[in-house]
């Protein structure tokens, strides 16, 4: 008797082992993107910061985005907020939608850094990182591109947008975003 | 007597002081964890760190308690930021689970103990052992041999 119960614990400390093992190590969108496999933009449903509401990623599906982590409290994010306007005002007449995901911040903080920056285009508030797991996001500010029907193109961009280091992998994501092969 | 008396309300007074003092911002920052880096605020120099360390001690200068505090920054960043998890609702398992297993543990370990113990007494109690027969005339054949 006092063997088979041993044993049954053994057998399960085991398969919790080989379940986490096996199954724990979930692959975020970004890892899937790098590896060239077809990824669709993991869903989401976060409050909106830009206005009362909520805002779900589901309404987006048929419009280009870009879709941009960050938080009040990263350097380089206060960089690429201008560019990013900037590139929301520029391609809006084609539809294109850049997306804010601010994770890991106070709500106020953001609010704050969205009037200093000028920041017009929607951003929803994700404080307990809610996004980060799916998304495969490893640092702050990071920017993905999703075509019309739901899906990452181009490559994930870690880092502040339109320097040096990936300004053409930027138009790029965006130009495929919209669509456009060339 | 009344020497002792007043000595025992001083400590009692003390005690209770102590008790009701205000939470100081380290005392916190060893109880909340850093949203980005995982360790407690006290341990973590990363920029969401620092602002939590700052918004602490302005809540505390506003006279807010711990628990209003430890709320708030729930509210914002989730019950992940809690060194500790709660001890209500759902949280309550991570206490009474260690609990629970150790006093398994130990129940199971006396049952088998028990069990074991029970064993060796109906062993010892048993029927007294005979001796295979051929064995039988041989012991005797040798005990003839040396008595004779």
């Amino acid at each position: 008797m006092g063997q088979a119960i041993a044993l049954a614990g053994v057998a399960t400390l085991l398969g919790l082992l080989v379940w986490k093992v096996a199954f724990d190590n979930e692959e975020g969108a970004a890892d899937k993107l790098a590896k060239g496999e077809l990824v669709h933009a993991p869903a989401f449903s976060l409050d909106r910061l830009d206005r009362d509401g909520t805002l779900a990623l589901a309404s987006l599906r048929g419009k280009p985005l870009v879709v941009n982590f960050w938080a009040s409290w990263c350097g380089p994010c206060k960089d690429e907020a201008p560019v990013l306007q900037q590139t929301y005002e520029r391609y809006r007449a084609q539809g294109l939608v850049v997306l804010g995901v601010d994770v890991k911040d106070f709500r106020e903080d953001a609010r704050r850094f969205m009037r200093r920056y000028g920041i017009t285009y929607p951003v929803v508030y994700d404080g307990k990182g809610s996004t980060i797991g799916r998304w495969g996001i490893q640092g702050y500010p990071e920017t993905f591109f999703v075509d019309r029907s739901g899906k990452l193109v181009g490559e994930r961009i870690a880092g502040a947008v339109d320097i040096e280091r990936n300004r053409e992998a930027f138009e790029r994501g965006i130009a495929l975003a919209l669509g456009d092969q060339s | 007597m009344r020497r002792a008396l007043a000595l025992c309300a001083l400590v009692a007074a003390l005690v209770a002081g102590a008790a009701t003092a205000a939470p100081s911002p380290s005392d916190l920052e060893a109880e909340l964890v850093c949203p980005v880096c995982g360790t407690t605020l006290d341990q973590s120099d990363a920029p969401v760190a620092q602002r939590m360390k700052r918004y602490i001690r302005e809540r505390l200068a506003a006279g807010a308690s711990e628990a209003q505090i430890k709320a708030e920054l729930v509210d914002q960043f989730g019950p992940g930021v809690l060194a500790e998890p709660p001890k209500s609702g759902f949280d309550l398992l991570a206490w009474l689970v260690p609990f629970a297993v150790l006093v398994a543990g130990a129940v199971g370990v006396a049952l088998v103990a028990w069990a074991w113990s029970r064993r060796r007494g109906e062993g010892d109690a048993g029927p007294p052992a005979t001796l295979d027969p051929e064995l039988e005339r041989r012991v005797d054949a040798e005990l003839r041999r040396y008595e004779s």
